[in-house]
């Protein structure tokens, strides 16, 4: 569905949110890339929305594009906090990068199966 | 502002290892929301991009420096299919004019279930061509909305010009079962593609 609808809560503009830069400082995130929180490294130093990131991710793992979602941010502005995020060491991923090959016939069978369990 | 949602089925089990994305495409108001929604076991989740709308103003020599821009909200749910793995539903709109989230859409993705409308069949020939300008495969499920005429599949699939292989089923996007048929024919004929298709 397409909307115009801009969130209410997103006071401070995106390129602030970046230090103005528009592409994260890594290419690799999906927006279905799995992201963990390590817990051993302090948040002070973290500006507001990385340290938000950080309190959402800690309880559990989330998807790239989940974690947009929770904190009203476009994916692209997400994306450049995750990979600041995974530079400094407080973000690592799960999934090896990319998850799955779209060929990888045993996926596609493991998502079938998946599937057909829930009917 | 949000705080970090309270409920323990927001995330994922831990023992999750893989995620996928099947997208799930259809012009407006085709019932892609629903259809994410009926499916997904968290609440779904908007997204919002805000595009620079391809070949906007290429033609002015003025020097203005002020281009189109739209956002383009995109609505995603998640399935876990197993102890291990997860899947991601993502409702894309299907206008061929942004490009860049289409290159980051069809990344990695599996394939796409396009959604279609027996009353408006014309608005999803740009939906499938953006789909095979990217070389991602679908099927497509005729969305049954109160009132359509109940055309029949191989009418459909002629005025839709599909190709004999590709799929094309009925669903019903308010209803979980449906959806799901709608899915596994998707996945059945993504799996077929790679000739290992075990048949159930």
């Amino acid at each position: 569905m397409t909307s115009r609808r801009r969130p209410a809560d997103r006071l401070v503009r995106s390129y602030v949110v970046t230090d103005g830069r528009a592409h994260p400082t890594r290419n690799t995130l999906d927006l279905v890339t799995l992201l963990i929180a390590t817990d051993d490294l302090p948040l002070t130093g973290l500006n507001p929305e990385k340290r938000r990131l950080m309190e959402l991710c800690r309880p559990g793992a989330l998807s790239v594009a989940e974690v947009a979602g929770h904190l009203s941010l476009p994916v692209g502005v997400a994306k450049v906090l995750i990979a600041d995020l995974m530079d400094s060491g407080h973000i690592v991923t799960r999934a090896p990068i990319p998850a799955a090959r779209p060929t990888d016939a045993r996926i596609l069978q493991e998502v079938l199966d998946g599937l057909r369990a829930r009917l | 502002m949000d705080s970090a949602p309270a409920s323990d089925d927001v995330y994922l089990r831990p023992s999750v290892q893989t995620a996928v994305k099947l997208l799930i495409v259809g012009h407006f108001a085709v019932g892609k929301t629903t259809f994410v929604g009926t499916l997904s076991e968290i609440r779904p989740l908007r997204t919002e991009e805000v595009m620079t709308e391809a070949g906007a103003l290429v033609d002015d020599l003025a020097g203005m420096r002020d281009k189109t821009t739209t956002t383009v909200a995109l609505d995603f749910g998640r399935l876990t299919l197993n102890d291990r793995l997860v899947l991601y539903l993502f409702g894309t709109p299907g206008q061929q004019r942004f490009t860049r989230l289409w290159q980051d859409m069809t990344q990695g993705a599996l394939g796409a279930l396009v959604l279609a409308d027996t009353r408006r069949l014309s608005q999803s020939f740009e939906v499938m061509g953006v789909l095979e300008e990217h070389g991602l495969p679908y099927a497509v499920a005729l969305n049954q909305f109160p009132g359509a005429a109940g055309h029949q599949l191989d009418e459909v699939r002629e005025a839709l010009d599909l190709l004999p292989e590709t799929p094309l089923v009925r669903c019903d996007a308010r209803d979980r079962v449906s959806s799901t048929r709608a899915l596994i024919s998707l996945v059945e004929y993504l799996l077929n593609r790679t000739g290992h298709l075990e048949h159930a």
